[in-house]
Order: C-alpha cells, then structure tokens, then sequence
C-alpha cells in the first residue's frame, strides 16, 4: 500500500510533482501513466524518501519509507537509468545490497537465477546491454522479497521476449496479494500489464481509474469492413451518427454502428463481406488526448513543449 | 541476449532482516573491494609511499660526500625516508572522494539511499571501512618506507635506528596521517558529490593552500602556516618541536579535527539533501 496525499515537489520555481493524492492498492497491478517530464520519477524518489517532499507526504506500508528497519522487505525498488555502479559485477552489487539487511548469498544467486544473468553475473555492469540492466534492476527490485515493489519504466530495453516474462512476473507478484506499481509512458503497455491506472501531467493527477473504465470511456466503436462493394455500403450506413472512413480502396472504418448493424445492412442490401471486424480504439491515442488536454489547459493559450523544463531537471537528478 | 524464459516462480526469502550498522560496514567493504580502482589506487598510494621514500633515501646517501655543510646539517633521516608520505596522501585522499562520488556520477547512491534510508549508517561505514583499510595498507608502507630508506642512509652513516625516542610514533603516525587524508576526501567528496571537483578541492586544500599562505606578510603566514591542514598532519614526520609547526601529535590532532568536521558537515548534508 503507497498513500500519497497532496505530495508536491517543487525544484526552484519548477513544480514537478503538484498536489498528487493516491492510494496504490496491493493484489493488482496499478500503472503510473503520464508523458516524459510529466512527474513520474520524481513521485518515486519521494515515495522512497530519496527527494523530500515540499509538502504532503507519502508512506509506504503505513510509514514513511525512511522509518522501515527492512527497508527492502518492504519495499523493492527499479529505479530508472540504472542506480548501478558500473565498474561492479552484478553479483557484487546485488551481494552488496543483500548485506545491508543481512539477506543471504543463496538469496542472491537465486535471484541471479530468476531474471536468467547467471552468465554474466560476473561481468561488469558497464558491459551490460540496456535489457541485460534492466534484469538486473528487477533481480535487486525483489531482493528483499518486498511486500511493494515500484518499478520505473520496467519495459525498456527489454526484448519481445522479456516484456512478457515482466508481465507475466508482475501479475504473479500481484496475485500473491503484493503491491505492484509500475510507471510507463506507454499506454499500451499499460493496458496489457495493469489493472489500475494513475494517470499525470506536468505534475498533477490526472486521473485515477481502473484501466477497464479507461478502456469502456474511451473506445469509440469502429468497425472495419472490407468488401467489393464498399462505396454502396457507405451510402447506405451513413447517417446523423455515423462517420465513415476510409483510408484504402474497398476498406471502410465504420464509428458510431456495431458490427452487428453492419453486417446486416450489408445483408439487407445483398453486399458481399470480406472482412467485418469490430475495434477497440486505440487507447494511446485517448491517453494523449487526456494529457494534452491538461497541457493546453494549464499553459492557457500559449502552446508549450511539456518536457521541456521539468525534464531537464529529472535529467539532471537521474 | 537470449536469456530463456524462466517460470514465474519467486523463491520467498528465507531470512533477513533489519539493517545494522554491522550489516552496512560488510555491505560497505564488499563495494570497496569489488571495484578495481579502489584496488589500484590503493596500490598506487603505497608505491607513492615507499617509492619516493626509498628514492629519496638513496640520492641523499650517494649525494651525501658532494653536499655542503648547511644541506648536512639540515637533513633528517627520519622525515627523508618518509617523504613519499606526501605522495600517499594524493592517493589516498582520492580514493576517498571517489569511493562516494563514484556513487553519485553512476546512481548507486539512489540504490544504496533505498537499502539504507536512515543514509548516516551509509557514511559512518563507509569511514570505518575505509579506515580500516586504509591503516592495514599504509602502516606495512610507512615501515618499509622507513627501513629500506635507512638501510640506504646506513651505507653512509646517517641513518636513525627505529629505536630511537619518537621514531616509532612519527612512522606509525604517519600511517595514521595517511589514513585522515582518507577520511577528509571522504568527506570533502560526501559535500561535492562530483569527482573532479572532490578532487580538486582535496589537491587545493592540501597542496595549494600552503603555497598561496606564503604571500602574505611572514607575520601573518608564520601564524596561520602551522594549522593548514597538510602542514598540521605532515608535523607528525618529524622528531620534536621545529620552528614554526605544530609539535607531532599536536599537529596531527588537528589535523584529525579538519577531517572529522568535514565529516560532520557531510553527515548534515547526507540527512537533508535530495539524492
């Protein structure tokens, strides 16, 4: 469990996180969700008592992080840019990191093991590959067998391959009644790893929504259809409701009917029906809706570049 | 990398527990000697230690026929065996502010700040490993320094025996004044949290200072010259009260106080400080 309440940060006069109030559940995963320089990062710093908050506060587990013994029982940590030192092995960095709180050796080999870096455990961290750092953030992130485990943009650098195996980790750390929260800029990815989803811009919340809700809210209904006799199909389905689109020959996108009225007004009308296919839209291009929206409204008419200042600061503490 | 896939199958850790002062110092000594520049540099401050020394040794004793009566009467074996000393102190006081400042140049500190968020069990670890190290290196350097050196100088007769009153205290001070170098780049670096400039503040503190204090006016630089930092400490090379320095322990006492108020002024700022 992480509780945020009015949690701000400001670095000079850049407020980077503004007013955030949330409540992180265990048993699922719950997504942070916001554009680069949007306040993600500098949330998790605060949450581990790395930056200290402006105002508000946050705890973890019922506590500020700093006044946990088991610091890393409690909490298991991914840090963004790989809080690494590059001239160690990963075994020496995980061993020196398990030493801190008396975990054993056999703890750390296990998790060599899980994240599959046995190989090269010995290797120094600065040969790593992107993916290889990024296995290793998570083998230290589960260290202490962490009741809350935040990861911060897990999915970088990971192969096809290794974004699965994370999803399928992070459910089952979830199901094992844990709390999960994950930051991404991705949408998604999102969609495909959380439950629940904490949405910002510049600083502020956005919104705080199960990702079920997002999805219900925002998918138009479209329908794609291919056929032979497309232009004839367009007159007849257009109406005060419907938008028809059409990006190739033969092929319409269909908003605003189901693939069921579809499919039987092309009956009704004797057309012949290649493909009829009912889909979600997309949900990236909702959650930029939802950002810019919140960028235009916080900046009045001036438009202005949302990474610009805030992230350069995050570049400069990352 | 082609790692397999392995089943999601967390192993639940089996103990651990709080974190300890004891805890952190291993954790501590285990970054120290897994990093290969800390093993060099640590090298590199007892070659600097003994080399020096012993050079310096041998050119007195082959020069010593040719040199006039006043270099004669102003050599001291004990301080010339220990000169590299003062060599070992750039070594040592170097790997000092990089043993923190390598953390923050790479990020580990946000890692070791998250193992260890109360962050002063992180420094006072740090300092006590350090020392140890630094005085299990340096002491075994400052004697083979000495005894090699005056085995040099006895060809020549002008060599100090071990023995004599004070020597054993000025050789194993010196390791010790070796050993607080350390311990001010620890701190220095713990304040800058930047490489270079940790660097560049310990060499200005200890090597420019002296030179910059011999411009004012000798009444004021007499006064002040004794209690900067490298002529406090390097006071405990020598046998008895010279002119114008501190007496060895003296000197090396205070000394020891610039490093742990540089400590202490870390330890504020380690508290309080974002990461």
């Amino acid at each position: 469990m992480i509780d945020a309440r009015n949690l701000t940060k400001k670095y000079g006069e850049k407020t980077a996180v503004d007013d955030l109030t949330f409540k992180i559940k265990p048993g699922i995963v719950t997504g942070f969700l916001g554009p680069n320089g949007s306040g993600k990062s500098t949330t998790m710093r605060l949450i581990l008592g790395l930056d200290a908050p402006t105002a508000g506060e946050v705890t973890v587990n019922g506590k500020h992080y700093r006044d946990h013994t088991a610091p890393l029982h409690e909490v298991g940590v991914l840090l963004e840019a790989h809080a690494v030192h590059t001239g160690r092995s990963a075994y020496d960095h995980l061993l020196a990191l398990a030493q801190t709180q008396g975990i054993p050796r056999s703890r750390v080999d296990d998790l060599i093991e899980l994240v599959g870096l046995r190989e090269v455990a010995r290797k120094r961290v600065g040969q790593f590959s992107l993916g290889m750092g990024q296995r290793l953030g998570i083998a230290s992130a589960l260290l202490g067998d962490p009741q809350t485990v935040i990861l911060d943009e897990p999915i970088n650098g990971l192969d096809p391959e290794g974004i699965h195996w994370i999803r399928e980790l992070l459910r089952a750390l979830a199901a094992e009644g844990r709390t999960v929260f994950l930051s991404s800029h991705l949408m998604s990815e999102m969609a495909l790893t959380a439950e629940h989803l904490i949405i910002v811009g510049r600083g502020r919340l956005i919104r705080d929504v199960s990702v079920a809700d997002f999805v219900r809210e925002s998918s138009k209904k479209i329908v794609r259809v291919r056929s032979p006799q497309a232009a004839e199909l367009r007159q007849v389905v257009l109406g005060p409701d419907v938008r028809v689109s059409s990006d190739e020959p033969g092929v319409l996108e269909i908003e605003g009917l189901t693939a069921d009225q579809v499919g039987q007004a092309a009956a009704d009308n004797g057309f012949v029906l290649y493909e009829l296919i009912p889909q979600q839209a997309s949900l990236e291009e909702a959650f930029m809706e939802l950002t810019r929206d919140d960028v235009e409204y916080r900046t009045g008419t001036a438009p202005v570049d949302p990474t610009s200042d805030i992230d350069k600061h995050e570049g400069i503490a990352a | 990398m082609s790692a397999s896939v392995t089943p999601v199958n967390l192993p639940r850790a089996t103990s651990g527990g709080r974190v300890t002062q004891s805890r952190v110092a291993l954790s501590e000594w285990t970054k120290l000697r897994s990093l290969r520049s800390t093993v060099y540099t640590l090298l590199a401050s007892a070659v600097f230690t003994i080399g020096f020394g012993v050079l310096a040794s041998a050119i007195t004793a082959s020069r010593w026929p040719s040199m006039t009566a006043a270099d004669k009467a102003e050599f001291d074996p004990l301080s010339t065996s220990l000169v590299g000393v003062n060599f070992g102190v750039l070594a040592i006081g170097v790997l000092g502010v990089l043993l923190i400042t390598g953390e923050y140049s790479t990020g580990m500190i946000r890692s070791t700040f998250a193992a260890v968020p109360k962050r002063l069990p992180v420094l006072w670890a740090k300092a006590g490993v350090y020392s140890a190290v630094a005085l299990a290196v340096m002491v075994p350097s400052t004697l083979i320094a000495f005894f090699v050196g005056q085995s040099f100088l006895a060809s020549k007769h002008i060599d100090i025996a071990f023995s004599h009153s004070g020597v054993p205290g000025a050789v194993l001070g010196s390791a010790l004044y070796l050993t607080l170098a350390g311990l001010l780049g620890l701190g220095i670096g713990a304040i800058v949290r930047n490489t270079a400039a940790g660097i560049a503040s310990f060499a200005a503190i200890m090597f420019v200072l002296p030179p910059l204090v011999s411009f004012l006016p000798a009444s004021t630089s007499d006064a002040i010259d004794p209690y900067l930092p490298s002529n406090a400490g390097a006071a405990i090379m020598k046998i008895g009260h010279q002119a114008h320095t501190l007496s060895p322990w003296v000197g090396l006492a205070v000394f020891a106080g610039y490093a742990a108020a540089t400590i202490a002024v870390a330890a504020v700022g380690l508290r309080t400080r974002d990461v």
